[in-house]
């Protein structure tokens, strides 16, 4: 079988608390795979360390165990190969949009010449709606859902083998959400784009993804689940919640993260040597878990390093 | 009829400017000429006029004179004024450009590690707060040279405020920032000048800023000790001809000097400031 383009294996991040207790354990065991082209979106409570394999994956942080391997290449430390939008844009204030734009071109090209990282620049810029001047524009006189559609452009114009997007909505209202989650949706689909992306929205994540990862919550967070979405493309937002399997995932999706991440939650028991994949659920074929009564299983009590 | 902020302000200053001149002007003695003079008055001193403070107008007289003709020279104690002032800039933008070749390096190097941080941090705090001219009998003995003594004692006084803006500038630098830099793959020089330089380059001008108007206001006492050229001999050499008109100008001048070199640096810092 042939190896996924992204595998990330056993990850675990542990902090050593500080008066010699027990070591804070953000997460264990973390084990998926990502292929070639897939859009897949990572859920979870705050604290359960999205984040943090979101920043090793960026190899701006380094994990306590496991690895992460890119196309046959263990990840380590940052790379092109792999762009990062931030929540808070990361856009450099002192330049416009556009020169922040050739900043990651050129970085990314050192030898193209500047009429090519321009044409390119203006390419994603246009891609993004940021043209007739507004481009020459600093990020301060820009709005958020502007700012953000720069450092999209930015990002996907390094035209990165992974695009790593670290809830890149979150600091923006609902219709420019929407307008902007649209604008992503056909950029993507229009390139072979692997996508890895943070998100506290489910209905984002439905709409965008083609697998959802769903984490328990932390400490000792793993990622539990990994649900299909394979509600045709193109999706649009307004017609999406037609279809048949949507509700069925949403419902599965909300009841995890009101419940069931909360009752998975605590210590494995890990056999050593042994992958723990997430357990693969497709809701909108078999209706998804939807916990009724009370769970049995009593949520465990995990010593917490204070 | 409403006029500006700006020209109600300028009203306002040349009002009180006026004031205060008209109220200079009346309330110093006339004169008298000699020949008005009663005999006994001549006795005790009252042609001793010279030595009282003079009006505005004697001032305005005086600095019409001077700027007309700034840059005679007639010997080692009559020079223009504006040779004076040459030489005192001169003085000031060499030590402060040797103070800001050092300061902004380390400056960077200390905001980028907090080891050197720690480890140079005793010595500044130690080194900062000495007068700069407490190290002119240091220089003099050392450098045997008054000229470089008195661009030392700039350099010394204005290598502070830089170097600590630059270091406090370049560690305040937002990780975010930084976090571009790395996953964009820039190397440590390209990262510095691309990306910590800009950033912060707004609280290094006010290093900057602050150390240029210090520098200003030590060269005027450095030069008065050190003697032979500039304005801060120049206001010395004055009082010792008791000729207080010339000191009260050169005090302006060098008020007006410090201004602009002052807006000079305003102007730089608006240039590279930027909005978060």
């Amino acid at each position: 079988m042939e190896k996924p383009f992204l595998e990330i294996d056993g990850l675990s991040k542990v902090y050593p608390s500080p008066e010699g207790g027990d070591p804070l354990v953000v997460f264990e065991n973390v084990n998926f795979d990502i292929n070639k082209g897939e859009f897949v979106c990572i859920i979870g409570h705050s604290g359960c360390g999205k984040s943090t394999i979101m920043n090793v994956l960026a190899g701006l942080d380094t994990a306590t165990h496991g690895a992460v391997t890119m196309d046959n290449t263990e990840v380590a430390g940052p790379s092109l190969d792999r762009g990062v939008v931030f929540q808070n844009y990361s856009l450099l204030p002192w330049l416009s949009a556009l020169k922040n734009v050739t900043f990651g071109v050129a970085a990314r090209y050192p030898d193209w010449s500047r009429k090519q990282v321009l044409d390119h620049s203006y390419k994603y810029l246009e891609m993004v709606g940021l043209s007739g001047g507004a481009e020459h524009r600093k990020p301060s006189q820009l709005s958020g859902g502007m700012r953000q559609r720069v450092s999209i452009a930015r990002a996907f114009a390094i035209q990165p083998k992974l695009l790593l997007l670290d809830e890149p909505f979150g600091a923006l209202d609902a219709l420019t959400r929407g307008t902007i989650q649209d604008e992503l949706i056909r950029i993507w689909s229009g390139s072979d784009q692997t996508v890895f992306m943070i998100t506290h929205d489910v209905d984002e994540a439905i709409l965008l993804a083609d697998r959802i990862l769903l984490m328990t919550n932390g400490p000792y967070a793993r990622v539990a689940e990994s649900v299909v979405i394979d509600i045709p493309r193109p999706r649009e937002r307004a017609t999406i919640i037609h279809n048949d399997g949507y509700y069925k995932i949403r419902n599965h999706l909300v009841d995890f993260l009101a419940r069931r991440s909360k009752d998975m939650a605590g210590k494995e028991d890990i056999v050593p040597g042994q992958r723990i994949e997430p357990l693969e659920v497709n809701p909108a074929k078999d209706g998804g878990v939807i916990s009724e009564e009370t769970p049995k299983k009593t949520p465990q009590l995990v010593p917490v390093a204070s | 009829m409403t006029k500006s902020l700006n020209f109600r302000a300028a009203l306002l200053s040349l009002a009180l400017l006026i004031a205060g001149l008209g109220i200079w002007e009346a309330s110093t003695p006339v004169i008298k000429a000699a020949s008005e003079m009663t005999e006994y008055e001549k006795l005790m001193g009252g042609a001793d006029q010279e030595a009282r403070v003079p009006p505005p107008s004697a001032i305005i007289t005086k600095a019409y004179k001077e700027l007309s003709d700034p840059f005679y020279d007639k010997g080692p104690n009559d020079k223009g004024i504006g040779i004076q002032i040459a030489y005192s800039l001169f003085r000031v933008l060499s030590g402060y450009t040797l103070a800001a070749l050092i300061a902004i390096p380390i400056g960077f190097l200390i905001g980028m590690s907090p080891l050197a941080y720690k480890a140079l941090d005793p010595f500044i705090q130690i080194l900062k707060p000495i007068s700069p001219l407490a190290w002119m009998p240091l220089a003099l003995f050392i450098i045997k040279d008054s000229q470089a003594s008195a661009i030392f004692v700039i350099f010394i006084c204005s290598i502070w405020p830089m170097l600590i803006n630059t270091a406090f500038g370049v560690a305040g630098v937002r990780k975010d920032w930084v976090n571009v830099a790395k996953t964009h793959e820039l190397g440590v020089f390209r990262t510095a000048f691309t990306v910590i330089l800009p950033a912060a380059a707004p609280t290094i001008l006010t290093g900057m800023r602050i150390s240029i108007s210090i520098a200003w206001l030590v060269i005027v006492a450095a030069e008065m000790l050190v003697g032979g050229t500039g304005i801060g001999y120049y206001v010395w050499n004055e009082w010792n001809n008791l000729d207080l008109t010339s000191v009260i100008f050169s005090i302006l001048i060098i008020g007006v000097v410090g201004m602009l070199l002052d807006t000079i640096f305003a102007q730089i810092q608006r240039f590279v400031q930027y909005q978060e």
